[in-house]
């Protein structure tokens, strides 16, 4: 059964990504009359120079983050949005932690990073008590409070932190000392990327191997299951929303000392949201939002070569997306093939 | 002329169970037609399919000779057959017309009003028609359960049904009640109505019915007139080897007081007060026997005891500690193990594995785990021990609880709550709704338990159980204790049904024994 399980989901997700990349095929044929060298592009554009490989593991990292603080709490069952302010918020954190820290090498890197954490961990933490204590949904307060992330963290930056000197809005230059090594000499490839494995790693067994990753996915299966068997439930609502905030205000400092080296955004990045998607793709499980997250980003990656080579607009990538949102969350999509498989297999059972 | 005719009928639910598995069933019109069958044989599905609730996977229906497609009650209905469920399906705010005519109610006044006189009056005409008197214009909420029932067949009745199933009518039924309900069934039979009537009670069976049909694990195992087949050989049949009837219980030696409630009170959330002063005591080393129809009471009491329920009023003291107002995580620490009325609901998180299901209470402690590690190992060889323990049919501890039968889902809870190495047990209807195997090895487990030193205190609507198992017993009632028994010899079942119903109830002085002072 638990076999059977596994063939139908990967299916079910390979057949999703096909038909989601045919539609994506139709509409570049309405949109232009070089759809095959568009899509092309946007198929093996990512892989096509070693500049773009750099570009694809960058993108990826962010969204390895992303995908674990949402995998997180939806394991929990618990529908905190919120990793899109949590990852702004973490991010403005870690500006100030990078501007006014000492500047002491290593340990800045090591600060910026635990501020940002605190920072993401304290945003989500305000869902996650009004959840516990007032029963409020986590849903839409998560939702509103990555509004107030941003524009309390756009005041923040654009008032105390700006470099007037800079050409745009942007706050000032990081120190080298919270700048991440590069791992490539010619090329700006961070070491990000390591640790969001690491990371994912670090998720799976705080999920699958400690006592708090037990009760955390008792109480998503089955809450009454959990508070009937004696587990704390408003306290798993509470923490797993917090580690789930520290994880994306993590990638907030690690997408600035590794690509920007000062606060650059005026507008969210997205991140956030495309971290919901990494974790359905990767059924909220911690080793599989590697490769989602991958593939999200060379889709990402793609769409931007196919822009920069052929003019078509990048965005047509987020339609793509969601016709994949919208086909793996339908329960019901292939639930006549899961039924007749079922049938079989409890009929040969019988015999 | 047949009525029914249900030809190869095979159902699979999305969990891989295999419901029915070929079941042929055919019902004579005007006839009062029994299907029985141990729990979990199939019997309820079947119905649902009948009144189009599910769709079968294979198989074919035919209704008075003519084959049909039902796809919903809708088409049911319309089809002439009518169902009873088990748990009543009516608003409790409305009157008893109002309740009966829903979905098609009379109107005045160009269709703007519902006409209420209009109403009442063809209620009454259906009432008097098939001898079913019910209080047309009194609301629903505060009737008895049999009055209750009796809507609901009006209920159908109204709506045209030829053909009436009944799911296990007598399950709330008092037995001065299921009499009456006896007496309405042979009338409307003769009348020409035709009866499926479920059961697993045999001796209601052979009084009712003209035949009967027996299912077992998802087949048919025959069709018999009822004056060819003795209970005896239904019970065979139903259960494919002589039912063990007596479980032999030792007498109890009681020890030390373990609980002891005082004066417990509790008003629900709608201000209905549920519990009435309800005082008793329970020793370690005996089972003490809750005795009630449901909704008496009981449900609110055990979630009250087990800290999943606040804001009673009294005294509960476990081991010399007073508790009440404790969540089920201290509840837990101080060693009360829970058997809950519903295992899909709060027993088992039927999505994760058996092994996880096991440890839902002992995770946190060795040899499970240290300070944050779990040892995946040890839960794996505990999991194995305990589904070799409990006769857990499986392949693999790591199975989701989701795909095992109920009775083997039953059987994890337990395993868990046995294991516990708890003072207190609360049992609340640890047989409900599973075959005959799984719940003689269920009760015998329960002893074990009690010989082993373990108080426990059981929740029932199974006499049968009540009576099996219980060393003393008390019968609750509006939520008071109406009725104490300090020992069960010589009990029946009808005696402890005149204390249900609330038609007899012993004094005061006589109900406080129950708290042993």
């Amino acid at each position: 059964m638990r076999r059977d399980r596994i063939i139908f989901e990967t299916v079910r997700t390979t057949l999703t990504i096909l038909i989601a990349l045919l539609i994506g095929y139709v509409i570049l044929l309405f949109a232009t009359d070089k759809a095959n060298e568009a899509f092309k592009w946007f198929l093996l554009g990512p892989l096509s120079t070693k500049r773009r490989i750099v570009e694809l593991l960058n993108r990826t990292t962010p969204l390895i983050f992303t995908g674990l603080a949402v995998s997180v709490v939806f394991q929990a069952e618990i529908f905190n949005i919120g990793a899109e302010g949590q990852l702004f918020f973490g991010a403005v954190a870690a500006t100030f932690a990078a501007l006014y820290f000492p500047h002491i090498k290593f340990l800045q890197i090591i600060l910026v990073m635990l501020f940002a954490m605190a920072a993401g961990g304290a945003w989500a933490a305000v869902p996650a008590y009004m959840k516990a204590k007032w029963n409020a949904s986590e849903l839409v307060s998560s939702l509103m409070m990555n509004y107030v992330a941003f524009f309390f963290g756009l005041y923040l930056v654009n008032y105390h932190m700006r470099d007037v000197n800079a050409g745009a809005l942007v706050s000032y230059r990081f120190p080298r000392t919270a700048w991440l090594p590069r791992m490539l000499r010619r090329y700006n490839l961070h070491p990000g990327i390591l640790i969001a494995i690491g990371f994912a790693l670090l998720v799976w067994f705080f999920l699958y191997r400690t006592k708090y990753g037990y009760e955390l996915r008792m109480v998503g299966k089955n809450k009454e299951f959990a508070r009937f068997s004696g587990i704390k439930v408003e306290n798993v609502v509470i923490y797993s929303q917090i580690i789930s905030g520290m994880i994306a205000g993590l990638a907030g400092a690690i997408e600035l000392m590794g690509l920007y080296k000062r606060f650059v955004w005026q507008m969210t990045p997205g991140y956030g949201f495309d971290g919901i998607i990494v974790a359905l793709l990767a059924r909220n499980n911690p080793l599989m939002v590697i490769p989602a997250a991958l593939f999200i980003s060379y889709l990402r990656t793609g769409s931007y070569v196919m822009g920069r080579m052929t003019g078509i607009a990048p965005e047509i990538v987020v339609m793509l997306q969601a016709i994949m949102i919208l086909l793996i969350t339908a329960e019901a999509f292939l639930a006549f093939w899961k039924r007749r498989m079922i049938e079989k297999s409890a009929m040969s059972r019988e015999e | 002329m047949k009525a029914v005719q249900m030809i190869n009928i095979v159902k699979v639910y999305p969990n891989g169970i295999v419901a029915n598995n070929g079941v042929n069933f055919e019902v004579e019109v005007g006839e009062i037609h029994s299907l029985v069958g141990e729990n979990g044989a199939g019997k309820t599905t079947l119905m649902k399919i009948l009144f189009g609730i599910e769709q079968p996977t294979q198989g074919e229906i035919r209704i008075f000779e003519k084959p049909v497609h039902i796809s919903s009650p809708h088409d049911a209905i319309r089809l002439g057959i009518g169902m009873v469920h088990q748990h009543f399906m009516l608003v409790p705010s409305l009157t008893v017309a109002e309740n009966i005519v829903l979905g098609m109610e009379p109107t005045k006044a160009w269709g703007t009003t519902i006409d209420m006189d209009k109403a009442v009056e063809m209620v009454n005409e259906v009432a008097e028609k098939y001898g079913l008197p019910v209080p047309a214009k009194e609301v629903v909420l505060d009737l008895p359960v049999g009055i209750k029932q009796r809507i609901e067949i009006l209920k159908a009745l109204i709506r045209g049904a030829k053909i009436l199933i009944l799911d296990e009518p007598t399950a709330v039924l008092t037995p001065q009640e299921t009499e009456e309900l006896f007496v309405a069934l042979k009338n409307l039979a003769k009348k020409g109505m035709t009866i499926i009537f479920i059961s697993h009670k045999l001796n209601e069976v052979k009084e009712i019915s003209d035949r009967i049909t027996v299912l077992r694990d998802g087949k048919t195992m025959g069709t018999y007139r009822v004056e060819d087949v003795t209970e005896e050989e239904i019970s065979r049949l139903m259960v494919g080897r002589d039912v063990e009837l007596v479980i032999d219980r030792p007498p109890a030696k009681p020890g030390r007081v373990v609980l002891q409630v005082k004066d417990l009170s509790y008003y629900r959330e709608d201000g209905v007060r549920v519990l009435k002063g309800v005082s008793f005591s329970l020793r370690s080393g005996e089972i003490l026997g809750v005795a009630g129809v449901e909704g008496n009471g009981q449900r609110e009491l055990v979630e009250i005891l087990t800290g999943l329920r606040f804001g009673a009023t009294g005294s509960i003291v476990l081991n010399g500690e007073e508790v009440l107002g404790l969540t089920a995580y201290d509840l837990r620490r101080k060693k009360v193990a829970h058997i809950p009325e519903d295992r899909i609901e709060k027993g088992a998180a039927v999505k994760a594995s058996i092994a996880e299901n096991l440890i839902s209470d002992r995770y946190y402690k060795r040899p499970f785990s240290g300070k944050l590690v779990l040892f995946p190992k040890k839960v794996i060889e505990f999991a194995k021990k305990a589904i070799k323990m409990f006769s857990i049919k499986t392949d693999s501890p790591l199975t989701e609880v989701g795909m095992l039968s109920g009775g083997n889902m039953q059987k994890v809870v337990v395993a868990r709550e046995f294991t516990s190495g708890a003072d207190l047990l609360v049992a609340d209807q640890p047989t409900r709704g599973i075959d005959v195997g799984s719940t003689e090895f269920v009760r015998k487990k329960i002893i074990e338990v009690r010989d082993s030193g373990v108080a426990v205190l059981l929740v029932s609507a199974d006499l049968q159980e009540i009576l099996q198992l219980s060393d003393r017993i008390i019968v609750m009632y509006k939520g008071e204790i109406v009725g104490y028994f300090d020992k069960n010899e010589g009990l029946t079942e009808e005696d402890l049904g005149y204390y249900m119903l609330g038609v007899k109830r012993h004094d005061p002085d006589r109900v406080k024994e129950a708290a042993l002072l």
